[in-house]
């Protein structure tokens, strides 16, 4: 296959990822839908690997990967703590820092 | 090759439209399990060994696992009107963006000068993407990235702490009344300095203002 069947893929996965952030209003789906995106950069990343024969593009999918994982550690933790004060789990609602 | 690219990559469509489409937070969570999953195997075909492996222990094993105890504890179902609540306007324009940036994204693909994007990708040497080659990378000329990593790591683990424990959170009332800070928690004697440890236990250490909260602890204003 060629690379940029991979890309394709990536491409929609990374379409769908955005339009999941822009429907939904629950937090934790939110962050999956973050989850396909970072996905979809890893996917493209790997690709790009693989085009040039080098590992470069491996470790910056690993990087991408530590971040993703910071990313969930820190917005599950937020979520808890919202859910500890019986504030609503929704985007929606969460209005506080709305200027 | 091709027919194992086209089925990985329909199961690892399927599993993020899951994510996009399901009510269920809880479903929402096992689909992107599956689209992990589908997803390291797209990596092994790219022969990045290292990285699919790495993709289903720390993504489809730990993080997924976390986001199933949150999912879990949180209880997603009980507001279901909240969340899919978007009105019929929005979700049409969201589409109409996502498929946008993905005809945009098809299109700086497909009209990219990069050749050898229509190629499979040069022959590669038996080793490419294994954890020796990645660990000799990471090792030498991303030694810096690494470490790095891995003080981002440590910080996020200390800020998740932070805000779910028990005792915290984001602005909890703390049980201290307004004219008390933390600096007004009782100091012991013996502070375990290096000169108690040679000197012995009870030496007065040039500290400041141990007999304060000492005398104040006596009369039982403390605490």
């Amino acid at each position: 296959m060629s690379i940029s069947w991979y890309l394709l893929v990536s491409a929609a996965m990374f379409g769908l990822g955005a339009i999941g952030v822009m429907v939904r209003r629950n937090p934790l789906v939110i962050l999956l839908c973050l989850e396909l995106m970072l996905n979809a950069g890893n996917l493209a990343l790997i690709g790009f690997a693989r085009m040039w024969g080098n590992g470069d593009g491996q470790i910056f999918a690993i990087v991408v990967m530590v971040v993703a994982a910071c990313e969930v550690a820190i917005g599950l933790g937020i979520i808890v703590a919202l859910y500890r004060r019986r504030l609503p789990v929704d985007v929606d609602e969460l209005t506080e820092l709305h200027g | 090759m091709g027919f194992f690219f086209v089925v990985f990559g329909v199961v690892a469509l399927a599993g993020a439209v899951g994510v996009v489409v399901l009510r269920n937070p809880f479903y929402c969570v096992l689909s992107l399990v599956v689209h992990l999953i589908a997803l390291a195997l797209l990596f092994l075909l790219l022969e990045a060994q290292f990285v699919a492996a790495a993709q289903i222990v720390v993504y489809a094993g730990a993080v997924m696992v976390l986001y199933v105890f949150v999912v879990a504890y949180v209880g997603g179902g009980d507001r279901p009107a909240a969340l899919w609540r978007a009105s019929a306007r929005q979700r049409a324009l969201a589409i109409a963006f996502g498929a946008a940036v993905f005809i945009e994204l098809s299109i700086a693909i497909l009209g990219s000068g990069l050749r050898a994007l229509g190629t499979g990708g040069p022959d590669v040497p038996a080793g490419f993407g294994a954890p020796a080659q990645i660990g000799e990378l990471l090792l030498t000329r991303f030694l810096l990235p690494f470490e790095l990593a891995s003080f981002l790591l440590l910080v996020a683990a200390v800020g998740a702490v932070a805000l779910a424990g028990r005792r915290g959170g984001l602005g909890e009332d703390r049980d201290l009344s307004p004219g008390r800070s933390t600096l007004d928690l009782p100091i012991p004697a013996a502070r375990g300095t290096m000169a108690e440890g040679v000197a012995g236990y009870g030496v007065t250490t040039p500290m400041p203002d141990p007999e304060y909260k000492g005398r104040k602890l006596e009369e039982g204003e403390g605490v």
